[in-house]
């Protein structure tokens, strides 16, 4: 189960995840740009927000966590050897290795991860019914997921959206990655979701927009989340930077997804280290 | 192994699958808290509502969005629940494909995907039929599929269903199919039912051409020639030993399904002849490479060759 730490610890630990994110880019491909605009809040949420018991990794009172930007393996993975369920040191010997279940996109068999992802689109109509089976079972967790913004263009996140709604979920929480990037550019550009608040509003739900890279902010959030017996589902949506934390990726469509050599690595975890010792 | 169980019969008495399988799963509902069930606004078609009245709070209806319907059993199921999906055959396998395929198939999920208005049963129109259904799930990793012999056999499915590991598509028609097994028999998932036993020819059936391939027995059996029926209810895993059998005891085979002749029973059968390197007359028939036009069921049958008439013709002209 996680502790909860200060919003000083909190920074470390997301520049400590970011410096891992690094690590594993550099042993082979990751969704890079996308793992770095999500690391803050996963930081958070693992770090803070969340309970579980990565020596029982299927302890009944868990909250369930549902990354449905399942391309945000690297960070995920990094997320969950941070909270204890396998140590960085095994990621990076398993990672992308023959025969491993440490590849691109998160496997069931991993411990700390509920269900296989990587189709967009599918993270929400599990998480409810995850959530409505938490209900039944009179159990008081919750049920988180991550989606990235780009995959909210998915019709079934819609579907999902109405239906979570109408079954009032109260413990079920969506956090939204807008990163405004998805692998071919803009979101806005290639088909809009804004106006982004407006619709999750009107589709019934508990909004709140945030910046996705304030630790203040998100642990804010969480602090806010309404009862787990509340009738109304929310979604965060955190407003984030594509590649957040390396300049020559932050905001670049060409950083969606590659790996980095050893050069970029030492000099890009300086730099994470300095902006950390400037407070940031 | 094949178990010989039955005689001919007259095959009068009929019955809708959908009306047994809605009074079972309500029955089993009772002393089963696992069991959850779950439709797309289908509920009045596919008879779900006797569940509804007895377990409101395991009773989803979740309008008409079958994709988010699929993701939420794949969450109660992970959940330890065990979900009993129901819509239309066409809607199931193909609306929510992937859905079935990667969140359920993929983590071997217990769901229990009712699938009714398979093949052509609800003479709606392509739109509404269900005639690739067994070929796109058969090619699922981790899914069983089921199409049952007659109408109360769903109900002996849903029962077996409860001990049988992993995801399960079961595909039933639209109703009014005459009831084949009076008597009480036994019933197991993987295992054909040897109809009536025959030295000349094997009528391999599933689903609602069972009943079709026992009148075609019995139009051979007038011109002296004797078919052996089987029931294969189960389409995956296939019950190969009762196929080496039929090969070599009876030495042709007509396969007969309510569906596309590419990827159902008759390319299973066709597989394992081939891969047993058993040579013998052999005809799959179903639907051919097409779209099928509107019409009653037993019309279509009819212009598609596969009702007892098509099946019998087959079956002469291969010997």
């Amino acid at each position: 189960m996680s502790d909860k730490k200060s919003i000083g610890e909190l920074k470390d630990l997301a520049c400590e995840a970011r410096k891992n994110i690094l690590r594993l880019c550099h042993k082979g491909a990751t969704h890079i740009g996308g793992d770095l605009s999500m690391a803050d809040v996963m930081t958070v949420l693992f770090q803070y927000g969340m309970k579980y018991n990565p020596e029982n990794p299927r302890w009944p009172e868990r909250d369930r966590f549902i990354l449905s930007k399942g391309h945000g393996a690297g960070c995920f993975y990094v997320t969950l050897a941070m909270a204890g369920y396998f140590t960085m040191d095994h990621v990076l010997e398993e990672f992308r290795k023959f025969g491993s279940h440490f590849g691109e996109h998160p496997s069931g068999e991993i411990p700390g991860i509920e269900i296989s992802t990587g189709s967009l689109g599918h993270g929400l109509p599990i998480s409810i019914g995850m959530a409505l089976s938490a209900r039944l079972d009179g159990r008081k967790n919750r049920v988180f997921t991550m989606m990235g913004d780009g995959e909210t263009q998915e019709g079934s996140v819609w579907e999902g959206a109405m239906a979570s709604a109408h079954y009032e979920l109260g413990n079920l929480v969506a956090f939204v990655d807008r990163n405004r990037i998805s692998l071919d550019g803009e979101t806005e550009k290639l088909m809009h979701l804004e106006p982004y608040s407006d619709k999750w509003k009107a589709f019934g739900w508990n909004v709140l927009d945030i910046d996705g890279h304030k630790i203040e902010e998100i642990v804010g959030a969480i602090d806010s989340l309404p009862p787990v017996d509340s009738d109304r589902p929310t979604v965060v949506i955190a407003r984030t930077v594509k590649g957040k934390g390396v300049p020559e990726m932050e905001n670049n469509v060409n950083w969606h997804a590659g790996s980095i050599d050893d050069e970029f690595l030492a000099r890009s975890c300086a730099d994470l280290d300095k902006a950390r010792g400037k407070g940031e | 192994m094949a178990q010989e169980t039955f005689k001919f019969f007259d095959l009068i008495e009929k019955m809708s699958a959908r009306e047994v399988y809605g009074k079972k799963l309500a029955e089993i509902g009772k002393d089963n808290d696992r069991i959850v069930v779950l439709t797309a606004d289908l509920m009045r078609s596919n008879k779900t509502g006797d569940f509804r009245k007895a377990h409101p709070e395991r009773f989803f209806n979740t309008g008409i969005a079958e994709q988010n319907m699929m993701g939420i059993a794949a969450g109660l199921a992970l959940e330890g629940k065990m979900p009993f999906v129901s819509t239309m055959a066409t809607f199931a396998s193909m609306r929510a494909c992937e859905q079935v395929r990667t969140d359920i198939c993929y983590s071997n999920l217990p769901v229990r995907i009712v699938a009714t208005h398979g093949g052509l049963t609800t003479g709606a129109g392509p739109t509404h039929y269900g005639q690739e259904d067994m070929a796109i799930t058969r090619a699922m990793p981790n899914m069983t599929v089921i199409a049952p012999g007659d109408p109360n056999q769903i109900g002996k499915v849903v029962e077996a269903s409860i001990n049988w590991e992993g995801p399960m598509y079961i595909r039933i028609g639209r109703g009014g199919e005459p009831v084949i097994y009076k008597e009480e028999y036994k019933y197991e998932i993987g295992r054909s039912i040897m109809i009536k036993d025959g030295r000349d020819v094997t009528l391999i059936a599933t689903g609602c051409i069972v009943y079709h391939a026992i009148a075609a027995a019995e139009m051979l059996s007038k011109d002296g020639i004797q078919a052996r029926v089987i029931d294969m209810h189960t389409v995956k895993p296939i019950d190969r030993e009762a196929i080496i059998r039929a090969a070599r005891e009876t030495g042709a085979i007509v396969t007969g399904e309510d569906h596309t002749v590419i990827g159902g029973l008759g390319t299973a059968v066709a597989e394992v002849l081939a891969e047993e390197g058993l040579s013998c007359p052999f005809k799959r028939l179903g639907i051919q490479d097409m779209f099928a036009g509107y019409g009653e069921p037993e019309d279509l049958y009819h212009l598609y060759g596969y009702d007892a008439e098509g099946i019998y013709k087959t079956a002469r002209a291969i010997l």
